[in-house]
This record gives structure tokens, sequence and C-alpha cells, in this order.
């Protein structure tokens, strides 16, 4: 298993620091074995989402095992679905928003992808969280 | 429609959405994050500041051009809802040519924005003022045109006593009720502005 790319983790608050504080969390307790991109804020700094910064995130972030990603509210979802069309037609489809809340289904998305799993597993793992509220 | 046409129309909407920004964030801090005026100003003020060469291009052409600006500017949940209007309206409307043409490609675009916003009419957001809008055009064609400021203004007015079911209002429940949507405002400024630049007004 060692060497196999593992899936990447993307986290998009409206915060530059809610995203950046999530992945400091993320990195704590999972290490650096995971591709891991934060992005929040508009292009001027305030709160907000971006596109562009989103596409950017998800390029830094990329894996040829897929990519989970996390939002917080509202238009991080709708901003991070165009962000995903803006990827080549064969990343796309790798790539899923999961349903789960920001900061905790970042840390299952990324223990269960530092295991090793495949994107639906890590998806599942994420998404877990909100099935059991 | 000629380049002059375009320039036209573009500097006009873009012109009242950059002049309606303190209504706008006043309507969303009462029921959103109150980010909507600054959101769709700094949107508007891109396409402005491109407005020359956006009005080289066909129109088809700039509305692609456009939607692109609006997703990348606008940020928030208003970008990518205004951006895939523009987006799609200039990929429906690729081969139109008369009144009806738009009109249909108008209601394609609707729906796109439907699946990306992933909502209907009736939930208290920006389709409250496009689907009823797009129905009295489909109806009445180039009466409706005439007449698109007010037909307009009174579907954003008719979001007031709603309940907001999506974006960040959803969040206050019945609270929202009292408010007219800001999302509702902004589109039917825009339609309002498209229809009277339309009818050769200013």
């Amino acid at each position: 298993m060692l060497g196999e790319p593992k899936v990447g983790v993307v986290i998009v608050s409206h915060s530059i620091k809610v995203a950046e504080g999530t992945a400091d969390m993320v990195r704590q307790m999972v290490g650096d074995a995971v591709p891991l991109a934060a992005v929040g804020g508009n292009p001027e700094g305030g709160v907000g989402t971006n596109v562009e910064l989103i596409h950017a995130a998800l390029q830094r972030a990329w894996s040829e095992a897929g990519v989970a990603v996390l939002v917080d509210l509202g238009g991080a979802e709708t901003n991070s679905e165009m962000a995903i069309e803006r990827m080549p037609p064969a990343q796309r489809d790798r790539i899923v928003i999961c349903n789960a809340p920001i900061v905790e289904g970042a840390i299952m998305a990324a223990t269960e992808s530092s295991g090793g799993s495949p994107l639906e597993v890590v998806r599942h793992a994420a998404e877990e969280l909100m099935a059991g509220r | 429609m000629e380049r002059e046409d375009r320039l036209a129309l573009i500097v006009a909407v873009a012109r009242a959405v950059i002049a309606h920004e303190e209504e706008l964030t006043r309507l969303d801090q009462a029921i959103g994050d109150g980010d909507h005026g600054v959101n769709m100003r700094r949107g508007f003020e891109a396409v402005l500041h491109e407005a020359d060469a956006l009005a080289k291009l066909g129109t088809a052409a700039a509305l692609e051009a456009i939607g692109h600006l609006l997703v990348n500017r606008i940020g928030g949940a208003a970008g990518p809802l205004y951006g895939t209007l523009a987006l799609s309206l200039g990929r429906h409307g690729g081969n139109a040519q008369t009144l009806d043409d738009w009109i249909l490609a108008f209601g394609q675009a609707i729906e796109d924005v439907k699946r990306r916003g992933k909502s209907e009419a009736g939930q208290k957001t920006l389709l409250d003022v496009f689907v009823p809008v797009h129905a009295v055009l489909v109806e009445k064609g180039a009466e409706a045109v005439a007449q698109l400021h007010r037909i307009a203004e009174d579907a954003a007015e008719a979001t007031r006593p709603m309940r907001a079911l999506r974006g960040r209002a959803a969040f206050l429940g019945d609270r929202s009720v009292g408010h007219v949507d800001p999302g509702a405002r902004s589109a039917s400024l825009v339609l309002g502005v498209i229809g009277r630049v339309l009818c050769g007004e200013n």
C-alpha cells in the first residue's frame, strides 16, 4: 500500500481562518500523508468564497485517488461545484463534496484517507457524522 | 443587436446594480449576511471595467464572458447563480435572432439556475423574480418587455411575505417573513434596466 496515492482533502470555508484552523487540526491528528488544501474568503481578503481560489485549492490537493471537499455554508457549496466543473473532465468525476460538518468531516475524511481507503469510503466516513445526528 | 446597443445595455445594468449597493446591503442585513450589496457591486464594477471589450463580442459571447466575470467577482451565493444565468443565456442564445428566441434561452437559463441553486420558485430567492417574469414574457412577448420594470419589481415585492427555504435566510425561518429577498431585489433591478434600455428609455 505504501506509495499508493491517497485521497486529497480540500477545506472550503467562508473564513480563511476557519479553513486554515481546520487544516491545522487535521495535520495534528492525521499528519502530512494526505494531500490537503485549505481555502476561504474572497480575493480581497474578506469573508466569502471564490471559484478561482477554490479551483486553485483543488489543483493543490489533486490526487489520482480523488479529492473529498468539505464546505461550510450555502455559497461554499455552489462555488465549489463551479470550481469542480473547471477541472479537466477526467478529474471532475473523482472529486466529491461531502455532506458533512466541515471540521469533523475534514478530520474523518483525512483519517480514512491516510489509511489508504478509496474515495467512496472516505466520503462515507465523513458523511456518517451527519447520519449519526 | 449592434455593438453600441450592447455597450449601452451592459453599462446601464452595471451602473444600476452599483447605484443600489446600499439598498441591497440593507435588505441582506435584515435576513442574510449583509454582503449582497458589496458582492454585486464588485461583480458589476468588473463588468463595467470591461464593458468596451465585452460589447465588441457578439451578444451570446458577451453574455458568456460576463458570466465568467460574475462567477469570479461576485462570490458569495449570488456569484454562481448570476454567473450561471449569464453563461447559460449565452450558451442557449448562441443562435438567437428574435425576442422569442431570447425568451426561450432565458427559460433554459432559469432551469440551469434552479439546478445550480437546488431551488425552485416559492423559496424566497431570485428565482421568484426570474420565473414569474419569464412566464409573463412567454405570454405577452414585446408587450411584457415594455412593462418589464414594473413586472419585475412586483415580483420582488411579492417575496416579502414568503418564508425563506434556501440560502442564508433559511436559517431565520419565520423571521425571514416580512422582508423583501435581496436576491429577488437585485434580479428585479437587472431585469428592469434591461427592459428600459430595450425600449429606448434610460
